[in-house]
């Protein structure tokens, strides 16, 4: 049997509003090159001066891993050429990164928590985008993007299988929501991962070749892009080979890793101290300051919600991986005060909704106060589930608010029993052999009958009845 | 340390830099005596000694985060050797 070892590389891109080393904007979806200018060109004689909310944010992430803080940083150049950094390198850190040596904690399938520890992360520049196909035997090259702030976020290899690298991943993708210094879209680019992948028999100490899969943008190719490379590594080891340490591509499209062979060659960086920038230095009040700005994180979220709503680890873990989910959640909750229906609806019925649309909940049809009010409903009997259910399919066609479509669909729970008592005697009258076997049966088996007639009445009163006491008056008629 | 003709010819390689024979040769010579003085400056005890990223002892200092860059995309590609589509042309290079 095998053991993988994954560690990851995160590029998270900072929300910054200009770019890490000169003032252009970095909106994303501008005219092609609008937003480069003489120093994201790459022009000589330009001096690049960083951005200080760049670092603002670097230390918060730092700070919410519980990492130590470089306070006196390095910028250095990494060198390679390829046309979407025109300098000829990428300003990075390589010797002294702005945060060093952290930690996170992640849930694991069996509800067990592990600790992945955090090498390090440093601050970079992007680069820009190479366009291959549009023009006969020439690329084109967008640079609006080179010279956007990246955070680059180094785990220890300490991940075990595909599973626990997106547990992580995602729990990264939390945390840099939470401190909203990025949006963390994967679809989009706003957060790439590099895989680094190697087995080894179970049990030995030694680390095998490692390949490193590159850019990987959603959570469930990286699920998928190191299960298909570690079933690769298995089988080349099984055949005797050897695994070759290199750069690889994921292709989802054929299920396959593929090597990069052109780009291994340039794999010799020449780090070297930029000398076109100083040491940045932070004071303490300039950490300090991060420190005390710092948002409730989701860990202390997810305690906060299990304890103030009464819902479990499980249920908490879900709702607080996503902000807003978790903001919409608190409100709903808090308006209602039922934590545990809160929980129910937002997981059962808005998640699903979500998944399926792959919408996001700040913009969801239902808003946090309708919600609200559907559960009041529930709360004082007006609707019962399966009203409800109703009601809300209502509210996402946007149908209008909650007691206008109570009362236009007629929906309103009937608890009165006599209207409750004129239908059981209805079902009653109507299935006479039903009534019969039932009478006959023996107490066990009588509870199960039940069902039968409870869906007759429920049927009859259009789904308005209220349950409890359609069971009530059944038992009691049906016995007499 | 000393380098062989083939380090430097990988280096230019990575420089992408072309180099003949004669100035590989020359090149070599030049870089050995650079190494030399390192290889004299290594002998030197530099325990208790900071390492220095920069020569000047200055701290950098950071700028406001505010857009200040207008478009001046048209200006800029004028003076490139090829622009089509808002876009800059360069040889083709594939992955």
């Amino acid at each position: 049997m095998y053991e993988a070892v994954i560690g990851l590389e995160v590029h998270v891109q900072l929300s910054t509003n200009s770019k890490i080393f000169s003032g252009s904007s970095t909106d994303f979806g501008a005219e092609p090159n609008s937003q480069a200018s003489l120093i994201d060109l790459g022009m000589p004689g330009v001096l690049p001066v960083p951005n200080a909310k760049a670092f603002e944010m670097a230390v918060k992430f730092g700070l919410a891993i519980d990492a130590e803080i470089g306070q006196k940083s390095i910028f250095d150049r990494k060198n390679y050429f390829y046309p979407d950094l025109p300098k000829g390198y990428q300003i990075s850190q390589f010797e002294k990164p702005i945060v060093g040596p952290g930690r996170v904690l992640i849930s694991l399938e069996d509800g067990t928590k592990k600790t992945i520890n955090v090498t390090r992360a440093h601050l970079e520049e992007d680069a820009g985008k190479s366009i291959h196909d549009a023009f006969d035997g020439m690329t084109g090259v967008d640079l609006n993007r080179a010279g956007t702030p990246l955070l680059e976020i180094v785990s220890e290899p300490e991940l075990r299988s595909a599973k626990e690298a997106v547990a992580y991943l995602k729990v990264i993708h939390s945390i840099v929501r939470y401190l909203d210094i990025s949006d963390g879209n994967m679809a989009e680019g706003s957060m790439r991962c590099d895989c680094n992948v190697s087995i080894r028999p179970e049990g030995s100490a030694t680390l095998g070749t490692r390949t490193e899969i590159k850019n990987v943008n959603s959570f469930r190719f990286v699920e998928k892009a190191i299960n298909t490379e570690i079933n690769r590594q298995i089988d080349i080891l099984e055949d005797g080979g050897r695994v070759i340490q290199e750069t690889r591509l994921y292709d989802p499209d054929r299920e396959e890793t593929r090597s990069m062979r052109s780009k291994e060659e340039a794999n010799d960086y020449r780090y070297f101290p930029d000398p076109d920038l100083l040491p940045v230095v932070l004071d303490d009040s300039f950490i300090e300051t991060c420190r005390v700005n710092l948002p409730e994180l989701p860990e202390a979220r997810k305690a906060r919600y299990i304890s103030e709503y009464g819902i479990t680890d499980y249920d908490a873990g879900v709702l607080v991986a996503d902000r807003d989910v978790a903001d919409y959640f608190a409100e709903v909750a808090n308006t209602s005060g039922e934590g545990k229906l809160a929980a129910n609806w937002v997981m059962g019925s808005i998640l699903a909704e979500l998944n399926q649309t792959g919408g996001s909940i700040t913009n969801f049809s239902v808003t946090a106060r309708q919600l609200s009010h559907l559960i009041g409903r529930i709360k004082d009997n007006t609707l019962n589930s399966k009203t409800a259910k109703t009601v809300f399919e209502a509210l996402l066609a946007g149908e209008g608010e909650v007691d206008a479509i109570i009362e236009f669909k007629g929906l309103v729970q009937v608890t009165d029993t006599g209207a409750i008592e004129v239908i059981v005697d209805e079902v009653i009258a109507e299935n006479p052999d039903q009534v019969a076997n039932y009478r006959a049966a023996s107490e066990d088996k009588k509870s199960k009958m039940l069902g039968f007639f409870v869906g007759q009445v429920m049927k009859k009163s259009q789904g308005k009845a209220n349950p409890q006491a359609v069971n009530q008056i059944l038992s009691s008629k049906l016995s007499g | 340390m000393s380098l062989t003709s083939d380090h430097v010819k990988r280096v230019a390689k990575l420089a992408r830099l072309g180099l003949t024979d004669a100035e590989t040769t020359e090149t070599l010579t030049q870089l050995n005596s650079i190494l030399d003085l390192v290889d004299q400056m290594q002998r030197i005890n530099t325990k208790d000694v900071v390492p220095l990223a920069h020569p000047l002892e200055l701290k950098q200092t950071l700028r406001a985060d505010e857009v200040t860059e207008m478009d001046q995309r048209e200006k800029f590609q004028n003076t490139a050797p090829q622009a089509d589509d808002g876009l800059y042309l360069v040889p083709r290079v594939v992955e």
